[in-house]
């Protein structure tokens, strides 16, 4: 499992390189936000949570539709399959090395984006990635084996994941602009519970969804 | 339950049953609508308040298809009956269909009353969501070319879209904002009048006999659909 977790995060890092894409992506989006509302930094930094999350997202769904595929079309995914790794271990690496690859260096690099926005709960924002990102790896995961066998898969990949990863969204933006305004809400812990239930869940689910695109 | 999961025996059933819950369906909406243009105006939202029987079992109806797609979803996963997934399949552009209604008529009632036609509320929110989530899970079923991979595939998607369904359930508690809170089955009675209950509880009826007619139709078009591919499929070889 080790192995295929660090053979993933390899191929993210070198071939193709869908870490650094991801990166710039998330940055490219989050600028092009500014050029479009207009540089009121009062505007721009209360937007700025909703804005990052959702570019953070959008960023992270960018490499998901290769997840699975590319070990699907040269025929590894089938060796995975027969190897004494349930195909639940498969997927847990699967997503630890896409949040790994994605999903921390998003965060990583939001505390710039942020202060470009002018936004003043950075911490809040850091922790609200931090906490939130591995739901988007799980979730996505789900879609990315639902749609293994689809050549364009990406193209419906997001319609499947987007309105589930909606709970994200919500509590993730909520809990920065929570902090922003200094009031205590539930937001935080419940984006913990959210992103916990999904990475305990999506594994499952995935595994099923995998399963079912090998199966003659 | 699982005699019927033949298709042919199914057949049988369904064929006699549409043509009378059809009938039943328009009745009942005919007498929905009837009394509903005859109740007198509310004392606060005036005329406006005719578009509740329309718009309310809407929402409704689009959350019992739901239900019921995610059912024969967990049917066709666990037993494998082809049947359940043709019911699935056939009850998503249904749930879309009526959830677009509950949507607009929603949109329709809320710029007279609330002065906008949309608000970022919780019920609202997750209602368009459930939108999405059949919009998604009809994408699935069409991009994917293998029958039993695609009706697998999507009942997965049901099963996990279906955690949206208590969201919007409980969504007015939970965030108390424009949408009003339950006011029909809750503890302690109805919040509304009886004038009003009776052409909403009709209006409501008339919808579900609806989608079961449309529904048993839908089955019955991809069951003869499915044969008319096997058949040619077989005059192909011959």
């Amino acid at each position: 499992m080790r192995a295929l977790l660090w053979r993933d995060i390899r191929l993210a890092a070198r071939a193709g390189g869908s870490a650094m894409l991801a990166l710039a992506f998330f940055a490219a989006v989050a600028t092009l936000v500014p050029l479009g509302v207009g540089a009121d930094l009062h505007l721009l930094a209360r937007i700025a949570p909703g804005i990052l999350w959702v570019a953070a997202v959008l960023a992270a769904l960018l490499a998901l539709d290769r997840l699975f595929q590319a070990d699907f079309e040269d025929g590894s995914l089938d060796l995975l399959a027969l190897s004494p790794l349930s195909l639940e271990t498969v997927a847990v690496a699967k997503i630890a090395a896409h949040w790994l690859t994605t999903g921390l260096p998003l965060t990583l690099l939001s505390p710039l984006l942020a202060v470009l926005f002018g936004l003043k709960a950075i911490p809040a924002l850091f922790v609200s990635l931090l906490v939130g990102t591995p739901a988007v790896s799980a979730i996505g995961a789900i879609g990315a084996g639902l749609t293994l066998s689809i050549r364009r898969g990406g193209l419906i990949l997001p319609l499947i994941v987007l309105p589930l990863l909606a709970p994200a969204v919500i509590f993730g933006a909520g809990a920065v602009l929570a902090a922003l305004d200094g009031l205590s809400n539930g937001a935080l812990p419940l984006l913990g519970a959210f992103s916990f239930a999904a990475c305990v869940l999506s594994p499952f689910a995935t595994a099923a969804a995998v399963r079912l695109n090998l199966g003659s | 339950m699982l005699r019927y999961a033949n298709p042919t025996r199914f057949l049988s059933l369904s064929r006699p049953l549409v043509p009378w819950l059809g009938t039943l369906a328009l009745a009942l909406l005919a007498g929905g609508l009837f009394l509903g243009l005859r109740v007198p105006p509310d004392y606060q939202q005036g005329e406006t308040v005719r578009v509740m029987f329309i718009h309310v079992p809407a929402a409704w109806t689009a959350m019992m298809a739901y239900g019921l797609m995610a059912v024969a979803s967990l049917v066709g996963l666990v037993w494998r009956h082809p049947l359940a997934d043709q019911a699935a399949k056939a009850a998503a552009p249904l749930g879309a269909l009526f959830t677009a209604l509950g949507l607009v008529t929603g949109a329709i009632w809320g710029a007279p009353m609330w002065g906008t036609w949309w608000v970022w509320d919780g019920r609202l929110t997750s209602f368009l969501l459930l939108f999405f989530l059949y919009l998604g899970y009809i994408a699935l079923w069409n991009a994917i070319e293998d029958e039993t991979r695609a009706a697998r595939a999507a009942a997965i998607l049901a099963l996990i879209g279906a955690v949206n369904l208590p969201v919007i359930e409980f969504s007015v508690d939970w965030w108390a904002t424009l949408h009003q809170g339950e006011s029909i089955l809750r503890k302690g009675g109805p919040l509304i009048s009886a004038v009003y209950l009776w052409p909403l509880f009709l209006m409501a009826l008339g919808y579900t006999f609806a989608f079961f007619t449309l529904w048993l139709m839908r089955i019955e078009t991809e069951i003869l659909t499915r044969r008319a591919r096997s058949l040619m499929m077989s005059a192909g070889e011959a």
